[in-house]
């Protein structure tokens, strides 16, 4: 197993191991292995699966066809939703094949566990920041296996040492005599020789694929409208619905009187199932048009009173009064004297809110089904399918497709559920595409959490003690049950909590789980536990600078002495930044951030302006990044940027609200996304590392928060503990002013933040 | 019966009036290179030219199109300033689930054609209407930068069709730093 946590986990209990893998793999990772299992790579068993490259000549395992003309097709077992994963496994089969990727084409895997199963998550799954950390291991050899078959059916030919042979771009070369062949005229033999016992990937030395920036195989067709997404798709005899499901949660369909509805040009039918209703037409302005005529009348159900504030309440009461997980305990916490500081953090239930709306083609018949969509779960589409029409899974078909974003929000299945629920009733395929609307009154949320966080500084500063409890829901409770460990822990809620890349002498973390009521669905989301914790923590470690009267970086450098890692990245951001240099103006600060995420080390600095009003600008941003070997710097780099985006658009504007048992956004009017005009001066440094890959998809969000928040102290002095961002909190007045006058000072005399 | 003039070629459609473009494109026509995001004018994933000029065509009634010249991201690429946006973009890899990039190449493509130097506040404020949800829009900036200057602003990627041990010069990513 290629993953590699350098931090003390799961100390104190080592009569649990699943719980302890469950620190070190994260929570997503957990859900998955609940379903045991993994892909083969070694073995002809795993050749036997359906594949789109038609009868290769050459299958030595689930990933590489080899075809006698030459080509070659590699089907990717995690699919790509904009983070490069695509280029990344190619690039890894490629290198150990000596192909370029301009010799390769690449392919949807079909939904089949026994071979496309992410042996981290022990499902067919794509979640986790996990793809480049499994295929580290798992497509090299694959590459390798087959390169080395290949040579051995030529050496075989020419009867000489395999050893003697040399390969470049899919050409087998004799040194001696110089003859060569390509792998096309080696297939068929190569497909009739034994696997080989062993094989040996390539040292590092010899790459020449992984560390480029090679270009991404799937964007020429992103920048001229020819590479089609699910929504996308047209298939013949197909019509085109929207949805529109109980605006409140746990509510149901009453009854819907379509009269005005008939009348809509291209109108085709009205289709209902228990929770929701769709209109079907010629084309989605048809079914649109049709959805607005509809009148429809709901049973709101149990939750009809639901509100925002009474969740957090509930939340608040379960902190206090519900019974609490451990999930660490070093030391005793209570004994310790010195300095008290504690604080309480609130965040927000979140939407994915992907650029494609969620949608899918689903044909129902007698005989079987075809679903066409974008799903980061292919099996799980086939289940949910065979379940709700009594066909046999073998009959059913997903055809995976390129993702507009995915963040999670594919990791669920409900919208081809209900896809395949109104198509089962109609004999054509029908998409159903939702809108903007629905895809953000019906999301599966990143969790609501409330935290309350408390430590005891010695004479020095440091922390002597340090207590973390978290209260939420859980994600895995309902996506994957059977991983929750034994004593009741969701590892998510507390990853990168138990975690620190910090070590304290006495730690107490702990988790209350507080469901959300029926039908009010959590999900996983791009960071999910790390984007929850590392925010808390990395606030609370500022709080605690700030309170020890020391420099914020300075005093997380002092914690780190014992981490090299994590040091690195934050003397390298600390440089690149210039943190200390220079004075700022008013109402402008640094924050800075440091965690070690999904395998990955960084450490992030946002130097952010705060108006007079209250808005928050972000002038400048600096990360410095140490996930090990970089497959595609190129890509580490986007997905850096990207995450940091993604999560400065929650942090300054984002949080779903529930009024009356349904969501009050809609659209991206009233859950905005950050645009290009507010996006700072972004800078990403990589580390020069010769360590295992780590995770990177989900990184740039987890560090995105407290960055942001700390450089919103610093230049004003007030502490936000919540999110989206309250400008009222940030009006400049008398007291901020105060701050604003102390920071300044400290900021200008302080020559100790020099890198 | 409406004419279109799409990407030079004429079109005939037998649909309502107030049929917003987008649906005339994607669902009559099959040209889904232009996408649907929001529906409300707020998200650019639908942007096409109307006559050069970009609109959002999520919210554009068909009938109101009349005989002005519509160019989609199909088409974009006839044009010199088009074929530019559209590699630059591949140079410095913009895309990543390129799901919204049909909508901020013809955002940036009508920019570039009318100014062909924008200064940075130009460029913001042309693209401010389009969202990236993968948050590209560092790179957005670059390769505009990149197309109205001529130089290579950014780190360049290594392109799949040249060989390549062709191309090994090309490997010290700039940004790669190392730590003592």
């Amino acid at each position: 197993m290629s993953l590699r946590f350098d931090q003390p986990v799961g100390e104190g209990r080592p009569d649990n191991p699943s719980r302890r893998d469950a620190l070190k793999l994260g929570g997503l990772v957990v859900a998955f292995l609940w379903f045991g299992g993994g892909a083969k790579v070694l073995g002809r068993a795993a050749a036997q699966g359906p594949v789109g490259a038609g009868d290769p000549a050459f299958a030595p395992n689930a990933f590489i066809r080899v075809g006698s003309d030459g080509s070659v097709h590699l089907v990717m077992p995690s699919i790509e939703m904009g983070q490069g994963a695509y280029t990344g496994q190619a690039t890894l089969l490629a290198e150990e094949m000596d192909l370029g990727l301009d010799q390769i084409v690449v392919e949807h895997a079909p939904a089949n566990r026994k071979l496309y199963a992410n042996p981290l998550l022990g499902e067919q799954a794509t979640g986790g920041s996990t793809t480049i950390r499994f295929c580290w291991t798992t497509l090299r050899q694959a590459g390798a296996a087959a390169r080395t078959l290949l040579v051995n059916a030529a050496a075989a030919k020419w009867k000489v040492d395999p050893a003697q042979c040399t390969v470049a771009r899919g050409v087998i070369r004799h040194e001696a005599s110089g003859r060569t062949l390509g792998y096309g005229e080696v297939a068929d033999a190569a497909a009739r020789l034994p696997m080989p016992e062993k094989v040996q990937e390539k040292d590092a030395s010899a790459f020449s694929l992984i560390g480029k920036p090679l270009r991404r195989v799937d964007t020429a067709g992103k920048v001229d409208g020819s590479l089609q997404f699910s929504i996308d798709l047209r298939v013949p005899g197909m019509k085109i619905a929207t949805v529109k499901a109980c605006p409140t949660f746990g509510g149901k369909l009453v009854a819907v009187d379509d009269s005005r509805a008939r009348q809509v040009p291209g109108f085709v039918a009205v289709l209902k199932i228990a929770d929701a209703v769709a209109t079907v037409g010629e084309h989605f302005w048809a079914a649109k048009q049709a959805m607005a005529a509809l009148d429809i009348t709901w049973d709101h159900g149990p939750n009809a009173q639901l509100s925002t504030e009474q969740l957090f309440k509930d939340l608040a009461d379960a902190s206090k009064n519900g019974t609490p997980i451990p999930g660490k305990e070093v030391g005793d916490v209570d004994k310790v004297k010195g300095k008290a500081i504690e604080a309480t953090y609130q965040l927000p239930l979140l939407a994915h809110a992907t650029m494609e709306p969620q949608n899918a083609i689903v044909h129902v018949r007698p005989d079987g089904c075809d679903i066409w969509t974008g799903t980061q779960v292919p099996a799980r589409c086939v289940d949910v399918a065979a379940k709700l029409t009594g066909l046999k899974p073998e009959t059913i078909v997903v055809h995976n497709q390129y993702m507009g974003g995915g963040f999670g929000r594919r990791l669920f299945e409900d919208p081809v559920e209900q896809a395949v629920a109104f198509a089962r009733q109609v004999s054509y395929p029908l998409k159903v595409v939702w809108t903007r609307e629905e895809d953000i009154a019906h999301d599966r949320y990143r969790p609501a959490y409330y935290d309350r966080i408390a430590a005891t500084l010695g004479d020095d500063g440091k922390p002597l003690a340090w207590k973390h409890r978290t209260t939420s829901g859980s994600v895995l409770a309902t996506f994957a049950p059977g991983a929750m460990a034994k004593n009741g822990m969701d590892a998510d809620a507390i990853e990168c909590a138990a975690d620190l890349p910090y070590e304290f002498p006495n730690m107490k973390v702990e988790w209350v789980r507080h469901d959300m009521p029926d039908g009010l669905h959590l999900g996983w989301w791009r960071g999910v536990g790390p984007v929850h914790n590392v925010f808390v923590v990395e606030s609370f470690i500022d709080e605690l600078a700030h309170a020890a009267g020391k420099d914020p970086l300075i005093y997380r450098r002092e914690l780190l002495q014992k981490n090299p890692r994590a040091l690195g990245v934050l003397n390298l951001a600390a440089e690149k930044a210039g943190w200390g240099k220079g004075t700022l103006p008013a109402r402008v600060g640094r924050g800075v951030a440091v965690a070690a995420p999904f395998g990955s080390y960084l450490c992030v600095i946002v130097e952010a302006e705060v108006s007079p009003q209250g808005e928050v600008k972000l002038r400048r941003a600096v990360a410095a990044v140490d996930c090990g070997i970089a497959v595609n710097p190129n890509t580490v780099e986007a997905q850096v940027q990207g995450g940091l985006i993604f999560g400065w658009t929650a942090a300054l504007y984002n949080g779903i609200t529930i009024k009356n048992g349904a969501v009050e956004q809609h659209n991206f009017n009233d859950y905005r996304m950050m645009r290009i005009n507010e996006t700072p001066a972004l800078e990403v440094h990589l580390v020069d590392s010769k360590e295992t890959p780590g995770g990177i998809g989900e990184t740039g969000t987890v560090m995105a928060f407290p960055a942001l928040f700390n450089a919103v102290f610093a230049a004003t002095g007030v502490r936000l503990r919540s999110y989206p961002i309250d400008r009222a909190a940030l009006v400049q007045g008398a007291e901020a002013l105060k701050a604003v006058v102390t920071q300044a000072t400290e900021a200008a005399t302080s020559q100790e933040g020099l890198a | 019966m409406l004419v279109l003039n799409i990407n030079g070629e004429p079109h005939s459609v037998d649909v309502p009036d107030d049929m917003p473009l987008l649906w005339v494109l994607r669902d009559v026509l099959g040209l889904t290179g232009t996408k649907f995001g929001c529906g409300i004018a707020q998200c650019g994933a639908c942007t096409v030219h109307l006559d050069g000029a970009a609109v959002r065509s999520c919210v554009l009634p068909v009938a109101a199109v009349g005989s002005k010249a519509i160019t989609t991201i199909e088409g974009v690429g006839a044009s010199t300033v088009g074929k530019k946006v559209q590699q630059a973009w591949l140079d410095i890899e913009v895309v990543q689930c390129g799901y919204c990039q049909s909508g901020q190449i013809m955002s940036a493509t009508a920019l570039l054609a009318a100014t062909p130097e924008p200064s940075d506040a130009q460029i913001d404020v042309a693209m401010s209407g389009n969202i990236c949800r993968c948050g590209t829009y560092v790179r957005i900036r670059e390769a505009i930068r990149q197309v109205a200057t001529g130089q290579k602003v950014a780190p360049q990627t290594i392109p799949n069709e040249a060989p390549a041990a062709a191309t090994a010069r090309v490997l010290s990513f700039v940004h790669v730093e190392g730590v003592a």
